[in-house]
C-alpha cells in the first residue's frame, strides 16, 4: 500500500520545478522532504495534492492511477507553513468540519474532533476562535484538522517554520510519537532543517533543484551522502568540501596537505577527487599540521564554529569549549583522513568513513 | 554611534495605570557604544516592545531613553538616526542595487561624486559590487537583506542598528553565511547593534553580550559562555542550550546533595542553601555514560534514541526522573540499563528556580 510517483516533470518559463522525480513512499511510514528554497518541494507536494498541473509523469495510490483526479476527489490533508484555520468556527467546530463537510452527524463529528485535539495535546481550547491562540496553539489546529480524517495521503509543508526555535524544538519530538500512531496514511512532511528531517523521518528524500538526489533512512544519508550537494543540505554547518587528488599513494590536498589514505580509501584509482571533511570532525592540530587564518570564530553554547581560511579554501570548524580567535590569527587544522568522505570530480560519493568502528574523535570522557 | 541608555522605561499596551499588565516591566537599562547585543525570548516576551521604544515607533506608558546624553523620548523615528533591518527584505525591488544604496543619500542631497564613492565601498563591504546594475528583485533573500542592511550603512550618522529576525527568511544553509557577514559588518564599522531574535543559537554566535526576556522582564543580561554555564534561572537554563538544561529533583544530607538517595559531590554546600525547592541542573552536553559506579553515578534507563545528524540525544529516567543526554555521531549508542555520571563542576542547585551561589 504506498504511494509510487514516476517521472514527474514540470516545467515554467524554461525553468524544471520537478525534474523526472520518482518516488515510493509507503503507507504508515514517515517521510521527509529536505532541500533548500526554491527547491521544489512546495511544488512536488501540490502535486500530489492536484493543485499543480503536470508536464509528465505518473502518480499511482495502491495501484490505481491518482494524478488524473482532480483536487476534491483525492483524499489528501495538507498542513501549511502558515497557521490556517477558519478564523469564524471554534476550535473545535474547525477540526469537525473536513467530517461535517463529508456528512459525519454533529455529535460524531465533534467526538471525533476532541479525539484529534487531545493527540495534539490540545484540549480546553473547544470554544476559543483560533484569534485567541497562541502561534503554536494554532498550528496545532490546522494539524488536527489534518489528522481527523485519517486521509490517505497526509502532506505537511514546514509545519513548524514559524514558530518559536524552543516550541519547535518541542514539538519535533512530539511529532515523532504523534505521527507513529498516523498508520494509515502516506505522510510526507518537508523541511529546510536537517536536524528536523533526522528526527521525524523513517525515510529522508533529498531535493535540489527539482530532482530527487537521495532517498534513504536519516543515517544513510548522513553517513554516506550521494553527492556533494547531499553532504552540504544535510549537514548544519554544510559539510567543507576541498579538491585535492590522490597520488602516488597519499591524499593531497591543494598542494599543501599531504595524508596517508585511510583503510576506506584503498582500491581508489590515482586521480583528482573532492573531499568532505565535516565541521565537527576537524579539530586544532598542533604544530605540524597545516595553517589557517581565522577569518571569523563564533561561539554557541559549549561550542565554537572558527571560520578559517587556508591555501585550499575556507573551512569551517567546530570545537569544543568557549575560544575567541582575533582575526587572521594562524592556526593549526588537524584533518583526520579516517574521517574524509571521498567524491569523484563528478561529485558522486566514492568512498566513506566507516561509521560501524567510528571512533569517538571529541570530547575524550 | 552612541549609548543607548532606557530609564525606568516601562509600557503597558492597555490604559496606563491599570491593571492590564506590562507588556515591559519598568526597568533601567544601558546598551553600549559599539557593542553587539541580542534580545533574545519566545514570542510576546516583550523584546518586540523594547526595540520599538529604541527606534521610536512605540512611546514608552513611563520613562525616559537617552541617545548618549539626549533625551529622544519625544523625538520621532525618522529624527532618531536609527537604522533597521526587518524579518523580510525592505527593497526597491525594480531599481538597481546601486540606485537603492544611493537613495537615502540622494534624499539627503548628498552631492554625487560623495554618493559614488559611498555607494562603491559599501557595496564592495557586502560583497554586492559586481551586480550593483542589476535590479534589487534578482537576488536571493539573503542578499535583498544586506541590500537592506547596505541602505542603513551609507548613512553616516547612524546612532544604532536594529535589526528585528533578519534570519527568519533566510534557508538554514545560508544562514551561516549571512550571520557571518553580519558579523563582520558589525565590527567593521563598530556598530552599536541590537538583534532580537527568538532563536536561542542566532543569539549566541551573533552577540557579545545576550539580554535574555521572558514575560516583560530581563531575567539575564550575560556573555553567550555564562548564559550556558550559569543561567541565572531554571528558564534561562530550559531556553538556552538545545536539547534544554537537565533538571532534577533533590534533598539535601548534611552539607551534602542527595537526589534518589545518592549522595552527591558539588560544588554547593547543601547546609547553606536556603529553604526552597531545590533542583540540581545540568547540562546535557555534560552528563557521560560510564561502565564503572564510581563518584555521582546514577544507574538509568534509556527510553529512546532522537538522531539529530551531527549529534544524538539520548533520553533516560534516572530514578525515574527523565533526562537527557547529547553524544556526538561516532560515539556509541548506549541502550537498556546503564550508569550515567554528573561531573561535580558541572551541577548548577536552583532553588524556587533561582541559581544557587555556590560555596566558595
Amino acid at each position: 500500500m504506498s504511494l509510487i510517483a514516476e517521472h514527474l516533470t514540470l516545467e515554467v518559463d524554461r525553468v524544471r520545478h520537478l525534474d523526472d522525480v520518482s518516488f515510493t513512499l509507503k503507507r504508515g511510514r514517515l517521510h521527509t522532504l529536505i532541500g533548500r528554497t526554491l527547491a521544489g518541494k512546495t511544488t512536488l507536494l501540490r502535486t500530489i495534492a492536484g493543485l499543480q498541473r503536470l508536464d509528465d509523469g505518473t502518480l499511482d495510490l495502491d495501484g490505481r492511477p491518482f494524478h488524473g483526479r482532480p483536487v476534491w476527489e483525492r483524499d489528501v490533508a495538507m498542513v501549511y507553513e502558515e497557521f490556517i484555520n477558519y478564523p469564524h468556527l471554534t476550535v473545535l467546530d474547525n477540526v469537525a468540519f473536513p467530517l461535517r463537510r463529508r456528512g459525519v452527524g454533529r455529535d460524531a463529528a465533534r467526538e471525533r474532533a476532541r479525539a484529534a485535539l487531545e493527540r495534539v495535546s490540545l484540549t480546553g481550547f473547544d470554544d476559543r476562535r483560533p484569534a485567541q491562540l497562541s502561534g503554536g496553539q494554532q498550528q496545532r489546529v490546522a494539524l488536527a484538522r489534518a489528522l481527523v480524517r485519517n486521509a490517505d495521503v497526509l502532506l505537511l509543508d514546514e509545519p513548524l517554520a514559524n514558530l518559536d526555535y524552543k516550541l519547535r524544538e518541542q514539538m519535533r519530538e512530539e511529532f515523532r510519537s504523534l505521527f507513529s500512531d498516523q498508520g494509515g496514511s502516506v505522510v510526507l512532511y518537508t523541511t529546510t532543517d536537517p536536524a528536523e528531517a533526522m528526527i521525524l523521518g523513517d525515510v529522508v528524500l533529498v531535493m535540489h533543484e527539482g530532482r530527487l538526489i537521495q532517498v534513504g533512512p536519516p543515517d544513510e544519508v548522513v553517513d554516506r551522502p550521494a553527492t556533494t550537494a547531499v553532504a552540504g543540505i544535510v549537514n548544519d554547518p554544510p559539510m567543507n568540501i576541498v579538491d585535492g587528488a590522490i597520488e602516488d599513494g597519499t591524499v593531497r590536498i591543494g598542494g599543501m596537505l599531504s595524508l596517508p589514505p585511510a583503510a576506506h580509501m584503498r582500491g581508489l584509482t590515482p586521480g583528482r577527487y573532492r573531499f568532505g571533511l565535516r565541521a565537527m570532525e576537524l579539530g586544532l592540530g598542533s604544530e605540524d599540521d597545516v595553517k589557517g587564518a581565522v577569518t571569523f570564530s563564533e561561539v554557541s553554547g559549549s561550542e565554537t564554529f572558527l571560520h578559517v581560511e587556508t591555501g585550499f579554501g575556507p573551512l569551517v570548524l567546530q570545537i569544543e569549549g568557549v575560544h575567541s580567535f582575533a582575526l587572521d590569527t594562524s592556526v593549526p587544522v588537524m584533518v583526520d583522513p579516517e574521517r574524509l568522505f571521498v567524491f569523484g570530480p563528478d561529485d558522486r560519493l566514492v568512498a566513506y568513513p566507516n561509521t560501524e568502528t567510528g571512533r569517538p574523535w571529541r570530547r575524550s570522557r | 554611534m552612541a549609548q543607548i541608555t532606557l530609564s525606568g522605561v516601562g509600557h503597558t499596551y492597555g490604559k496606563a495605570n491599570s491593571d492590564e499588565g506590562w507588556a515591559l516591566d519598568p526597568l533601567d537599562l544601558v546598551w553600549e557604544n559599539g557593542n553587539t547585543y541580542a534580545l533574545l525570548g519566545p514570542s510576546g516576551c516583550g523584546k518586540t516592545t523594547m526595540l520599538n521604544i529604541i527606534s521610536g515607533l512605540v512611546k514608552p506608558t513611563r520613562g525616559r531613553i537617552l541617545f548618549d546624553t539626549r533625551d529622544v523620548t519625544n523625538m520621532p523615528t525618522a529624527r532618531r538616526n536609527i537604522a533597521q533591518v526587518f524579518q523580510f527584505p525592505v527593497i526597491y525591488g525594480s531599481m538597481s542595487v546601486h540606485d537603492n544604496l544611493a537613495f537615502p543619500l540622494v534624499c539627503r542631497k548628498w552631492p554625487r561624486d560623495r554618493i559614488e564613492q559611498k555607494v562603491t565601498e559599501v557595496a564592495e563591504v557586502l560583497d554586492l559590487g559586481r551586480g550593483l546594475r542589476k535590479p534589487a528583485r534578482s537576488f536571493t533573500a539573503a542578499e535583498k537583506q544586506l541590500i537592506s542592511l547596505g541602505r542603513a550603512l551609507v548613512r553616516e550618522d547612524v546612532a544604532a542598528l536594529l535589526m528585528d529576525e533578519p534570519l527568519t527568511v533566510i534557508d538554514p544553509q545560508f544562514k551561516f553565511l549571512l550571520r557571518r557577514k553580519l558579523r563582520e559588518i558589525t565590527e567593521r564599522f563598530r556598530l552599536t547593534v541590537v538583534y532580537v531574535t527568538h532563536d536561542q543559537n542566532e543569539a549566541m554566535t551573533f552577540a557579545n553580550e545576550v539580554v535574555v526576556m521572558n514575560q516583560g522582564r530581563v531575567v539575564q543580561r550575560a556573555s553567550p559562555e555564562q548564559l550556558f554555564e550559569y543561567p541565572r534561572t531554571a528558564y534561562v537554563g530550559y531556553f538556552i542550550g538545545s536539547p534544554a538544561m537537565n533538571f532534577l529533583p533533590a534533598g539535601t544530607d548534611g552539607g551534602s546533595l542527595v537526589f534518589a538517595g545518592s549522595k552527591l559531590r558539588s560544588g554547593y554546600d547543601a547546609a547553606t542553601l536556603p529553604p526552597g525547592k531545590l533542583e540540581i541542573g545540568v547540562r546535557a552536553e555534560y552528563v557521560e555514560f560510564v561502565s564503572e559506579p564510581s563518584e555521582n553515578t546514577l544507574a538509568a534507563k534509556v527510553t529512546g534514541v532522537l538522531n539529530q545528524g551531527s549529534i544524538r540525544v539520548v533520553t533516560l529516567l534516572v530514578a525515574g526522573e527523565p533526562a537527557k543526554v547529547s553524544i556526538t555521531r561516532g560515539q556509541p549508542v548506549p541502550s537498556g540499563d546503564v550508569l550515567v555520571r554528573l561531573p561535580a563542576d558541572k551541577i548548577r542547585v536552583y532553588v524556587d528556580g533561582e541559581l544557587a551561589t555556590p560555596a566558595s
